[in-house]
């Protein structure tokens, strides 16, 4: 069943509506556990919109096995999607940064408001991102050290290449997932792919690791697969690469690769000139988790993320 | 007036960003104040300009006390004013949610850490910047409520109001929180436009910050003395909603006094033409905030009103 969470007038014969689907088996009493699957907060990534579709499609498939209730919500920010805007257009907002927002506020902390009150008293939301079109990122999750210790045996069950754990920043504060998990709804982040574009693999991986997460809550009973074993991000500390230069990047590495102290990761070339403006190199031994996908880089872009250790 | 190169980042398919600063006076770092750090933020930069050529004419006729130093930042983020965005050209980020900034870090970081190593020694730092609403205000004094905010220097600008803000989570990257964290006592000043020239509140903010400097003994000035501001808490404005979507014709601008119950603004349907709603002042007050842009969203925060306030 398709219901719409929130609904506002937009100026022109339309409406700003935001949807969701909700499959519940038959006869469901509504006591079951609930689980939110979430994306589509930032217009420009997609990768949340194919689990959204593979999920919906395998439960529909083999729906004697639902237990309890799935709200699948493809598009938190459908104006933004649907005009490859990453903020909320109009407001030039990032709609990660208004939440648990206000009924009395704006137009977009009132939809924020009015999303958490939909989510609230879910037994889990997964809160699906795809980094952004300049940066290709691993089947991830993400979460603080605050939020670790009730979140990391979930995220355990997600069959993730990798958890990263990071420090607790002020700003993140008004992130959905944190007002979720503040509001006692255990919220997972994750992160995976890149923006503008979609990668079947990685959402079929992810889709494998919501079964088995449904399993372990108690809303699936059918086959699942056996979760992959995450690298945690405290087992190596994390190496950043930053360019120095502009120009455009073209990378030495594949995503995922084990890489070696000092080994090129990248160059940064002058198109008008010809010439290598500078050599990126790996910071320590690692494995890269992050790497430029976009190739136009100004002094300070993000090239690459490195988890330092021994990944063979 | 010393001209000076604050931070310069190079680029591959355009001249270098070059950010530059005017110093006036020598001594004490006095006052800080920096225009436009997005693109769109005209008249920001507008009156920053303004006051490079107010206080060059000043520091000429030796109107400064001396063992004082004033810098004045008109321009961040001119890079995306040239080509009509209001954040960073290439990624979209917002310098002005970057501070303190970080110079091994990513662009826009590198930008925030660049102009907050110059600026954040200062004894008082004044900041022109925008709402990210269209619409227009009362020009104002704003401050964020970090427990270091002093609102009787506010009251120094001789504007009509000053603002208290309580902080929330996505104001602890501004330029403004980040100053007073650091010992800097910070003001937001709002002008009355933002993506254009507003000439009377332009004029009306080159001669608050004159006034301010004259009041902290920076400069020897005579001028208006201006109001004694009235001081408001933000969440004592009361806002008012557009109940429905349309073309939106205002009625009421910022500053007029209003009666409970009186139109403010028409909503009309946008093929027909006909009225679908009157928004009306939920109560007497001075209108502080009023919508500016022609069409209007369901729900939309198109007024907020000084309630019981009269002229």
């Amino acid at each position: 069943m398709v219901k719409t969470v929130v609904s506002v007038g937009l100026p022109v014969d339309e409406r700003l509506q935001i949807r969701k689907r909700t499959i519940e088996p038959e006869g469901c009493d509504g006591k079951g556990k609930r689980i939110c699957i979430v994306t589509g907060i930032h217009g420009d990534e997609l990768e949340g919109q194919y689990v959204c579709y593979e999920l919906g499609r395998r439960l529909k498939e083999e729906i004697r096995h639902l237990k309890g209730t799935v709200d699948i919500y493809p598009a938190l920010n459908p104006l933004g999607v649907d005009s490859i805007t990453r903020g909320i257009p109009m407001f030039d907002l990032d709609m990660n940064r208004i939440f648990p927002g206000s009924e009395e506020g704006p137009v977009p902390e009132y939809v924020a408001s009015r999303i958490i009150r939909d989510i609230e008293g879910a037994d889990l939301c997964i809160d699906i991102h795809a980094s952004n079109i300049f940066l290709r990122e691993i089947p991830q999750v993400r979460m603080s050290e605050m939020t670790a210790k009730g979140l990391l045996p979930l995220a355990g069950k997600l069959n993730i290449d990798y958890v990263w754990i990071h420090g607790a920043a002020t700003v993140l504060e008004a992130t959905l997932a944190h007002s979720l998990n503040t509001a006692g709804v255990p919220t997972l982040v994750v992160e995976m792919g890149v923006g503008m574009r979609i990668t079947t693999e990685y959402g079929d991986q992810l889709v494998d690791g919501i079964f088995c997460v449904m399993k372990e809550l108690g809303i699936w009973d059918g086959d699942t697969i056996i979760p992959k074993k995450p690298i945690i991000s405290t087992d190596g500390q994390v190496g950043f690469v930053n360019a120095n230069h502009c120009g455009i990047f073209l990378p030495h590495v594949d995503h995922w690769d084990s890489i070696h102290q000092g080994e090129v990761i990248g160059e940064i070339l002058n198109p008008l000139e010809g010439k290598v403006e500078e050599v990126l190199c790996a910071p320590c031994d690692g494995m890269v988790f992050t790497l430029r996908e976009y190739p136009i880089v100004n002094s300070g872009s993000l090239i690459a993320r490195v988890l330092g250790g021994d990944y063979h | 007036m010393r001209k000076e190169m604050i931070f310069r980042l190079g680029n591959t398919y355009r001249d270098d960003l070059t950010v530059y600063g005017y110093h006036f006076g020598r001594g004490d770092k006095s006052a800080c104040i920096i225009g436009s750090m997005r693109g769109n933020e005209i008249q920001q930069m507008y009156v920053c300009s303004q006051l490079v050529k107010a206080l060059k004419e000043l520091e000429e006729r030796g109107a400064f006390v001396s063992g004082n130093e004033v810098l004045v930042i008109p321009s961040v983020n001119h890079f995306s004013m040239n080509i009509g965005k209001r954040f960073w050209a290439l990624d979209n980020t917002d310098i002005n949610r970057m501070f303190p900034g970080y110079d091994q870090g990513e662009t826009t970081q590198r930008i925030a850490a660049g102009i907050f190593d110059v600026i954040q020694h200062y004894g008082c730092g004044i900041q022109f910047t925008s709402f990210y609403m269209p619409g227009d205000f009362i020009p104002h004094v704003r401050m964020m409520e970090t427990g270091f905010q002093n609102p009787s220097l506010a009251n120094l600008f001789g504007l009509p109001y000053v603002v208290i803000r309580k902080p929330r989570p996505v104001d602890t990257t501004t330029l403004n929180y980040n100053w007073q964290i650091w010992d800097t006592s910070a003001f937001s000043v709002y002008t009355s436009a933002t993506d254009h020239i507003d000439e009377v509140s332009a004029r009306q903010a080159v001669a608050s910050v004159l006034r301010f400097l004259t009041r902290m003994g920076i400069l020897r000035y005579t001028s208006h003395s201006g109001y004694i501001a009235t001081v408001l808490h933000e969440e004592d404005l009361r806002n008012v909603r557009s109940d429905a979507a349309g073309i939106y014709r205002r009625l009421a601008d910022p500053g007029k006094e209003v009666a409970r119950g009186e139109v403010l603004a028409r909503v009309l349907d946008p093929l027909e033409g006909h009225v679908v709603s009157e928004i009306r002042s939920p109560a007497a007050g001075i209108v502080f905030f009023a919508h500016s842009h022609p069409l209007v969203m369901e729900g939309a925060i198109v007024f907020k009103i000084i309630k019981r306030l009269h002229e």
